[in-house]
């Protein structure tokens, strides 16, 4: 009866442990997308409601808030599990840690970012952004969060046992997330012009595959230190 | 592998905590079927010794040995004989008692249902299967903590005050729990200072100070 549970099956568990537990704190789950939608709106009424203007900052608007909004997420991703012990048995339940907090942050994508990809064609259509660049924004953006949810994953690994953490987070991540940021937003800005993303969004797409290939084992072996600590 | 060759060893640990120097020197065995019970006041060191024998901290200097080998929290080999029970119940509160159990020990082995009742009426709370952990008092999630040594087939029990917040049958449970480990050739290293497992031949006393 008791075989050792295999790798897939045990991150399997791991997403939907953390599904389970997002369906049952929603409110707290649903924050990032709020914060994402408050912000994305505010500009507009910040600065001006010009079609004309609003179009040329558009792009950026959406990728900054996007951004700010995955981090505001990312910073407890591993918190909860560190405080109450669970990490701990984790670490020492003989399956690799890096494969399974992998599939924790799959999870945590798909609570998180993926919601923010989802409304982004409704939040471009507020911004005056034509239909034309919708699919752009979409794939950009679904590059970008995904990156940034490993790149995330590594710093809120590190600073899970640091007091007021978020902000030493941001300082770790924002300079990595540099790049995604430049890249997203020309995508945008590119096919808003009429001109080709492709470039763009290739890079976005390279910086994802090396996120999601490396990213894990600097994740478990940042884990590792912060759990010894 | 024989659980015959089953003892716990270590030679010479020291470990510091902060400027403190917890554990000076620190050699003590352990063979299968006999019991560790680490005494000493508050922040003497206990936790840190019992995290040493886990893997989960390296100490200084000296090492801890299962079976003849140094021991590593990266170890597979070492993980998979190993059940640590820490002083914090690694359940989360909203999740129910029955679910904390599929999760945290499905990621380790195949579990099924039936198991999982089976563990929760030994440890004397299946009526509070359904439960979410958050409605449960202190006593009952350490008892669903307790449940998981009956789910994970290890020989190493690594127990950090098992009976915080049990009552007097809690205690009692928790006594034949660990003897009926030592029965099985089990090996067990226990944090406590409550009189737990006080006149049993197995039971050998560690006093830190």
């Amino acid at each position: 009866m008791s075989e050792p549970a295999g790798l897939i099956g045990a991150m399997r568990l791991v997403v939907r442990r953390e599904l389970t537990l997002a369906w049952r704190r929603w409110d707290e789950v649903t924050q990032p997308l709020i914060f994402y939608l408050v912000v994305t709106t505010l500009f507009p009424l910040a600065t001006t409601p010009e079609l004309a203007v609003l179009r040329t900052v558009g792009g950026g608007v959406v990728w900054v808030a996007a951004l700010l909004s995955s981090l505001l997420a990312l910073e407890s991703v591993f918190r909860s599990d560190v405080e109450d012990g669970t990490m701990e048995q984790w670490v020492l339940s003989g399956q690799p840690l890096a494969w399974l907090l992998l599939a924790k942050v799959v999870a945590h994508w798909v609570m998180t970012g993926l919601p923010l990809v989802l409304v982004s064609p409704a939040v471009a259509a507020a911004l005056g952004l034509p239909g034309s660049v919708w699919p752009v924004i979409v794939t950009s953006l679904a590059l970008g969060t995904a990156t940034l949810s490993v790149l995330g994953g590594i710093g809120a690994a590190l600073t899970v046992g640091v007091r007021r953490g978020s902000v030493l987070l941001s300082l770790l991540v924002l300079p990595l997330a540099m790049p995604l940021l430049v890249f997203g937003a020309r995508s945008v800005e590119q096919s808003l012009a009429g001109q080709s993303a492709a470039g763009p969004l290739q890079l976005l797409a390279a910086m994802f595959f090396l996120a999601w290939s490396l990213g894990p084992l600097a994740m478990s072996a940042a884990m590792r230190i912060s759990v010894e600590g | 592998m024989t659980v015959a060759a089953a003892a716990l060893e270590t030679r010479a640990i020291n470990a510091w905590r902060g400027d403190r120097h917890v554990l000076e020197d620190l050699s003590f065995s352990v063979a299968a079927g006999e019991c560790c019970k680490v005494t000493g006041p508050n922040g003497v060191g206990k936790t840190t010794l019992l995290r040493v024998l886990c893997g989960l901290l390296v100490p200084e200097s000296g090492e801890a040995l299962w079976r003849g080998r140094p021991v590593s929290g990266l170890d597979a080999d070492y993980s998979a004989e190993l059940a640590y029970l820490g002083h914090a119940n690694a359940l989360k509160t909203d999740l129910t008692a029955r679910e904390n159990l599929k999760y945290l020990v499905g990621v380790r082995r195949t579990l099924a249902a039936i198991e999982i009742d089976g563990a929760l009426d030994r440890v004397g709370i299946v009526d509070c299967a359904d439960l979410p952990v958050r409605v449960m008092s202190a006593g009952q999630r350490r008892r669903l903590s307790l449940a998981r040594l009956w789910l994970w087939p290890a020989v190493l029990w690594i127990l950090d005050e098992p009976a915080t917040n049990l009552d007097a049958a809690g205690l009692t449970l928790v006594e034949s729990l660990i003897r009926d480990h030592l029965e099985r050739g089990g090996v067990a290293v226990v944090a406590a200072h409550q009189r737990l497992l006080d006149n049993d031949a197995r039971v050998r006393r560690l006093e830190l100070e």
